[in-house]
């Protein structure tokens, strides 16, 4: 991939460290309840990492731990060595979504330009009007909708584009700042087969060839298994981190779920989890 | 204004429209209204929270009846109670449009309230039907120098307000999670725009009354929204459609005996109407779905 002057500008800076995610002795509540504690978690920079678990087990809160968006009660969490903070241009995010409504009239590229400026105060005018210094923002945002393959249907309406569509513009949005993570919440979810596995080797595509780090919390972990370097199965309150055969499997799961799990590999081999419909919150009162 | 005549002399008419100081008034008045009515409009549209619009108009009626009655402004009136209710909302911290059921009976009860309140205060300013006629489907009487004072003044601020805030808006309008992420204040921003949006409320009420009042915040926006998606170009838009609907608006009621309330809404809808029909019409013709470029209003 050929790396433009926009690129290399956000791209190496604070390289210092190889770990793009530590989380020491971390853990969040809400509601008087823990979410998770006593979580010990480390990526390494231009990792592909998977976050499982059953619904409501924190997955996405771990997301938005390092997002800045929920602070830790307990523990520390580092991005690329520095705290985190909210607006970090090294985070690009995809929250977990219902698709857009289809009336919503914005452009698929404004919505990816909102990514780059759209905390800036200020409104945007018409581009008979262009503030000085539009144009490389104009140059960034073009380059990652080709980044993404979005080029066709950059200018639809965003609220009328197929939901694969949708994904690789929301993509291109959380990129555009030059991100070196992705915290990508469930991009896979209500995709068809063909779009799962378009969407995820982009992101594979992605991670390999720019470097950047991904963590991407997935219901099945199947269609992402074969780029996966590391795996984070969240459940019970803990979480349990490794390589996907070290970690997926019955022994594990069943210590983590503090409830007998049986993990199955079919013929074609698929990973399928099976028995696992415990309560999934962590009461403190309970140990 | 029986003897006014429009004539095929377009200066002479311009003469006779302006000859009339109300009429000064309520163009200077109605202007400024169309302009910060047509930007709060495009988000409002953008947002959908055209109930909410909806919901101070009704709660500022009470507030123009006040404001008559205590002998000041009835604009002044109508800020305070909107500004008041846009607080309310806020700091109930609830999303209006989010369809809760048993919410929206509870606003519907408020409402009903609010307009009887206004009815009374009405009546105990020695009854003046005229007055409550005009405040709940506009006028082009009536508009004091004073109130095109707080016209400006408003419209200074609320234009002021959102082109500071419009950029973060849009985007926590449309992608709130990531806007938060990326460091907007959301819920700031959320109550921030209620409180211009009751600042337009407050000053549209003149020209086209309570109950009238998507007709200048609403359906320029919508009609815009149909013919592009680009923000700047639909702000814009939006506010050229508003100044055209209130300016012929006030215009056709000067020169006829018909009110001006029925011309702007009248001229809202059929432009609405006009433009949903022509995009059908193309999406049939082309035979498949909507062709974003036959209606981008030029290149670029």
């Amino acid at each position: 991939m050929r790396r433009t002057d926009a690129e290399r500008a956000t791209a190496p800076r604070a390289a210092a460290t190889d770990d793009a995610v530590v989380f020491e002795r971390a853990g969040i509540r809400l509601d008087h309840r823990f979410i998770w504690r006593g979580v010990d978690l480390r990526v390494s920079a231009g990792e592909f990492v998977a976050i499982l678990g059953p619904n409501g087990a924190g997955k996405s809160t771990l997301l938005k731990a390092l997002l800045g968006v929920l602070p830790l009660t307990e523990g520390t969490v580092r991005v690329f060595g520095r705290p985190v903070h909210r607006g970090n241009d090294e985070v690009g995010y995809l929250p977990q979504r219902r698709r857009f409504d289809p009336d919503l009239r914005i452009r698929a590229v404004d919505l990816v330009r909102l990514g780059l400026d759209g905390a800036r105060w200020g409104v945007p005018l018409p581009s008979w009007l262009p503030p000085p210094a539009a144009r490389s923002k104009q140059d960034r945002v073009e380059e990652m909708i080709r980044l993404v393959g979005a080029e066709s249907y950059a200018d639809r309406p965003i609220g009328e584009l197929s939901g694969g569509e949708q994904q690789r513009v929301l993509i291109a949005q959380a990129l555009v700042t030059g991100a070196r993570m992705l915290a990508l919440d469930e991009p896979l979810e209500s995709l068809d087969l063909n779009n799962q596995q378009a969407i995820s080797s982009l992101i594979q595509r992605i991670c390999h060839e720019q470097g950047v780090t991904v963590l991407l919390v997935a219901h099945d972990v199947n269609p992402i298994l074969p780029f996966v370097d590391q795996v984070v199965y969240v459940a019970g309150g803990h979480l349990v981190s490794g390589k996907p055969e070290d970690v997926i499997k019955t022994d594990i799961l069943t210590r983590l779920y503090g409830a007998p799990v049986e993990v199955l590999t079919t013929s074609d081999g698929r990973i399928v989890v099976v028995g696992q419909h415990e309560p999934v919150s962590y009461h403190p009162h309970d140990d | 204004m029986t003897d006014q005549r429009l004539s095929w002399d377009v200066v002479a008419d311009l003469q006779l429209l302006l000859q009339f100081h109300f009429m000064q008034n309520a163009l200077i008045a109605g202007t400024l209204v169309a302009i910060v009515a047509g930007a709060a409009g495009y988000f409002v549209v953008l947002r959908g929270q055209s109930f909410a619009a909806h919901m101070l108009s009704q709660v500022g009626f009470p507030g123009a009846a006040a404001g008559v009655l205590v002998h000041l402004s009835p604009v002044l009136g109508l800020i305070v109670f909107c500004v008041a209710a846009a607080l309310g909302i806020g700091w109930m911290g609830r999303d209006l449009d989010a369809g809760r059921r048993a919410e929206s009976a509870a606003v519907g009860s408020i409402l009903a309230f609010s307009l009887g309140l206004g009815l009374l205060f009405f009546r105990l300013y020695a009854g003046s039907a005229q007055g409550i006629y005009g405040f709940l489907f506009g006028s082009i009487l009536g508009i004091s120098d004073r109130d095109v004072q707080l016209t400006l003044a408003v419209s200074v601020v609320s234009l002021l307000a959102l082109g500071i805030i419009g950029r973060p808006l849009i985007f926590a309008s449309v992608d709130p999670d990531v806007a938060e992420a990326r460091g907007v204040a959301v819920r700031a921003l959320a109550v921030a725009f209620l409180v211009v949006l009751a600042f337009a409320v407050a000053i549209t009420v003149q020209i086209v009354g309570t109950l009238l009042i998507f007709a200048l915040l609403v359906t320029p926006a919508a009609a815009a929204l149909q013919l592009t998606a680009r923000p700047g170009r639909g702000l814009v838009l939006s506010i050229a459609l508003s100044l055209a609907f209130t300016w012929a608006g006030l215009s056709l009621a000067y020169f006829s005996d018909f009110p001006v309330g029925f011309f702007i809404t009248t001229l809202a809808f059929g432009t609405y109407v006009a433009i949903r029909a022509l995009k059908l019409i193309a999406v049939l013709w082309s035979g498949r779905s909507p062709a974003p470029a036959l209606f981008s209003l030029g290149a670029g």
